[in-house]
């Protein structure tokens, strides 16, 4: 293995993604149920959104509330590029990627030199222009009606049609993510961005380029964002500006804090807890309150990031991984036991 | 070594430094002292490049380098050690010193690897505790955790903003004696900004005091701890300065 590959797989990083997509690739020998394959292609969607937004907010330490604007630019890219103008799908998801990017820089380098509430608010700002945009420039974009007949992607003549075919797609797009940003992380770059996080005053001390970062990370996480939201315009094949408004920001904030904003597991595990809680609430909410309206979720979900800050702040990923560290001190190995009992048969104790 | 002219730097409308003249020495501690709001951490912050100076010049080894931002100051070899330490909580004391090496670890990882081990030795606490978050170190720690960051930028000029702050006279002390070795034993420079006059003055080569943006007094540490003026306005020794 040459030192590249080897750099890929930084710290055992292949190790869990292997483990998790060896789970969930048998998943389809177990069940070829389309409603649960549809469920966790949406997982894989929001999770690959999460994973930038995560390395953004949780080591980056910089928050944003645009990110659904990065996920409409991706699917409305992708859209008129391979509907209006017939572009190979695979070609539209990049040009997608790229004009995130380079709105991304655009809009990141007046933004970050904000910080606390104010950048958060440029980029809820931000979120809510591109919005507008995407309902205003209804010849380009379909407007409010949306845009139809979106086509599905192609690789070597074979067609993504069926959810079952689309949820591996999604997911070796999260497997790649999941590696690509674990090398980053644990990189010279990773240790800037904890260290932005840490103390701006300090890594600014230590000579950390922090506009530098912080704008190659919203950049990064841009195109993670950008090429889920292509993805996904191939997949439903039908787009409309609500998909991408204000609230799908919050929600994409929501999952990344619920999961644990400083993991990347987090991310995988809040989206999948947002698209489940969601899907019981679709489901039970009008049975049990048939009068309701459909804000509900929100209102659901405000509350649950609320108790989240409240009890769990670090996250669920965290809290678990704290949990099973205890449980481990608690039994000690068989090791840890013989070396108690050599401590105390020589009589030494902490006197 | 380090030359300072004329140096201006304001904060919007507030005009903080205001005219500041000195010189240092290689192998010199300086000592920078005054109360509170008298410009001594934007003095720090301008000469690590982190505040623009209004006007003014700073010298390093003969070179202009006032307009240099903070990452060329500190690969020029000028380090800033933050005020209130500014550890990085959530990383392991080992991240937060090779932190310290961020701007030349690619370029010369093995001789980084090397005074980290330096580091370690000078500060042989560090060394029990290397996996342990920087945020849950004692303050005395922290403080050492932060001179030994500082320690691995390779510095030709370490400057510590407030050191002693939050600190328990003892752990003050060590900080000063472990400061004093630097120089001693290994050659560094070393600007001190301190509220704590007595302690920082002890253990300094020079020292300047710092009011309204400007110097008012400057001289060897010996000649300002025994200035009338220094004694009545920082040890309350009103008597000494009227005898």
């Amino acid at each position: 293995m040459n030192s590249k590959s080897l750099k890929l797989i930084y710290n055992n990083s292949i190790l869990g993604p292997i483990i998790l997509f060896a789970v969930l690739f048998c998943i389809p020998l177990v069940s070829s149920s389309n409603y649960l394959f549809s469920i966790l292609t949406m997982i894989g969607f929001y999770a690959l959104v999460c994973i930038g937004l995560t390395t953004l907010t949780g080591y980056a330490g910089q928050i944003s509330l645009g990110h659904a604007a990065f996920y409409g630019i991706g699917a409305y890219s992708s859209a008129v590029l391979t509907s209006t103008y017939g572009l190979n799908p695979w070609i539209a998801i990049i040009i997608g990627a790229l004009i995130s990017a380079v709105v991304a820089l655009i809009v990141g380098i007046p933004t970050f030199k904000l910080k606390g509430y104010y950048l958060a608010l440029a980029t809820l700002g931000f979120g809510i222009i591109v919005y507008t945009l995407f309902k205003e420039f209804s010849s380009i974009t379909g407007g409010s009606n949306g845009f139809f007949g979106i086509p599905p992607i192609s690789l070597f003549g074979y067609e993504f049609i069926t959810d079952k075919s689309y949820f591996y797609l999604i997911w070796v797009f999260v497997f790649f993510a999941i590696l690509f940003t674990r090398n980053i992380i644990h990189s010279r770059i990773g240790r800037g961005l904890r260290s932005i996080e840490g103390s701006e005053i300090a890594a600014d001390a230590v000579g950390v380029n922090l506009m530098n970062y912080k704008l190659q990370i919203f950049v990064l996480s841009a195109i993670f964002a950008s090429v889920s939201g292509s993805l996904l315009a191939h997949y439903v094949s039908f787009i409309n500006p609500d998909l991408f408004v204000a609230n799908t920001s919050i929600f994409f904030l929501i999952m990344v804090i619920m999961g644990g904003k400083g993991n990347i597991w987090g991310s995988i595990v809040g989206a999948a807890m947002y698209v489940l809680l969601d899907e019981i609430l679709k489901h039970y909410v009008p049975l049990l309150l048939p009068n309701v309206g459909g804000q509900f979720e929100i209102v659901f979900f405000g509350i649950l990031l609320v108790l989240t800050l409240i009890y769990m702040p670090d996250g669920l990923v965290p809290r678990f991984e704290k949990l099973m560290s205890k449980f481990k001190k608690k039994t000690p190995t068989n090791g840890a036991l013989q070396s108690t009992i050599s401590v105390n048969a020589t009589g030494g104790d902490n006197k | 070594m380090l030359k300072v002219t004329d140096l201006h730097t304001h904060h919007g409308y507030l005009h903080v430094l205001n005219g500041i003249n000195f010189e240092l020495s290689e192998g010199e501690l300086l000592a920078i002292v005054g109360s509170n709001g008298a410009g001594k951490s934007t003095l720090l912050g301008t000469l690590a490049g982190v505040y623009r100076p209004s006007s003014g010049s700073i010298e390093y080894k003969g070179k202009d380098i006032t307009k240099q931002n903070v990452q060329k100051m500190v690969s020029s070899g000028i380090c800033l050690v933050p005020e209130r330490r500014q550890i990085f909580s959530s990383l392991s004391v080992k991240d937060n010193l090779m932190l310290g090496a961020y701007h030349r670890y690619r370029r010369d990882h093995k001789k980084v690897h090397d005074e980290y081990e330096e580091v370690l030795e000078l500060f042989p606490r560090l060394k029990t505790m290397l996996n342990r978050p920087g945020g849950l170190l004692s303050g005395g720690e922290q403080q050492m955790l932060a001179i030994g960051r500082g320690l691995m930028a390779n510095p030709k000029v370490l400057m510590l903003d407030e050191p002693s702050l939050g600190l328990a006279p003892l752990i003050v002390k060590d900080i000063m004696q472990i400061l004093r070795k630097l120089c001693d034993e290994r050659g560094a420079t070393i600007i001190l900004v301190e509220q704590n006059v007595k302690a920082a003055l002890k253990v300094a080569d020079r020292g300047c005091v710092l009011a309204h943006g400007q110097i008012v007094i400057s001289g060897t540490s010996q000649e300002l701890l025994n200035d009338p003026k220094v004694q009545e306005a920082y040890f309350g020794k009103m008597e000494a300065a009227k005898v």
